[in-house]
């Protein structure tokens, strides 16, 4: 395997801002994958009764549980606004330079906006999620 | 008609030709995903309270049950192709990397049933619940 021919890695190119939204759709993906591992787990918990919720419940309410909360809010916003970019791009949409700049500019506006949204939701009073 | 000797083919040399269903499949559930993330972060987001009677009451509401395990399912898909390219990029060597994906495939398989079964079981103990009274 080691002898095949590779493409020019990563390095060798001049570093462009879209570049970093490209690897954050994989950095964000992989930590949806871990939030999909505490929304099963909150599931189960409901499921076993009131008292297992009730022992669960503690690790999401806390700030721990809430900052992580926030942060999978946030990842799942921009995988979700970066994952569109990514369909248009598919469906042969946007490819031009100045248009995948734009649309970076707009997925990470849109992931503030929603983010700062969500996290009032989140930490206001009552505390919901 | 392939232009492959037998030899490369034999040696796993070029394509695997199971890559365009991969790519497209990673679409396909994201596109089914979009709508239900919405779904789910809203509902989550706008619950009254995280207690143990208004959480399993919206599980288990109207078409809630049949959503989320919709989520749960595609969503468990849609990651299992994610972090496979993911460890096939950065996992190297080839028992490290057959491992990887082999317990990745059993993370999310568990996941997808463990989440499946956890909805239904609350959903229809509330349908019990509230049939019995």
């Amino acid at each position: 395997m080691a002898e095949r021919p590779l493409s020019p890695h990563i390095t060798v190119y001049r570093w462009a801002y879209t570049m970093t939204l490209s690897i954050l759709h994989r950095v964000t993906g992989v930590a949806l994958a871990v939030a999909l591992i505490g929304l099963v787990a909150w599931l189960v918990a409901a499921s076993m009764g009131a008292d297992s919720y009730a022992a669960l419940l503690p690790l999401l309410t806390g700030v721990p549980g809430k900052l992580a909360i926030a942060l999978a809010v946030a990842a799942l916003i921009y995988h979700f606004c970066n994952g569109l970019r990514h369909l248009a791009w598919d469906l042969g949409a946007g490819f031009e330079r100045a248009d995948a700049r734009r649309s970076a500019v707009l997925v990470v506006a849109a992931t503030l906006i929603g983010a700062v949204l969500c996290l009032y939701f989140i930490f206001r009073g009552a505390g919901a999620a | 008609m392939s232009l492959r000797a037998p030899l490369a083919r034999a040696l796993h040399h070029g394509s695997a030709h199971d890559g365009v269903g991969h790519w497209l499949v990673q679409r396909v559930t994201a596109a089914a995903l979009a709508p239900l993330a919405i779904w789910l972060l809203v509902g989550l987001l706008s619950l009254p309270s995280s207690d143990y009677a208004t959480v399993t009451r919206w599980i288990g509401a109207g078409a809630h049950p049949v959503l989320l395990a919709l989520t749960l399912l595609i969503a468990s898909w849609h990651a299992w192709l994610g972090i496979q390219v993911v460890i096939e990029d950065y996992v190297h060597g080839f028992v490290a990397k057959t491992v990887a994906l082999l317990a990745s495939l059993f993370v999310h398989v568990l996941l997808a049933a463990a989440g499946v079964y956890a909805v239904l079981h609350i959903a229809l103990a509330g349908g019990v619940a509230a049939g019995g009274t």
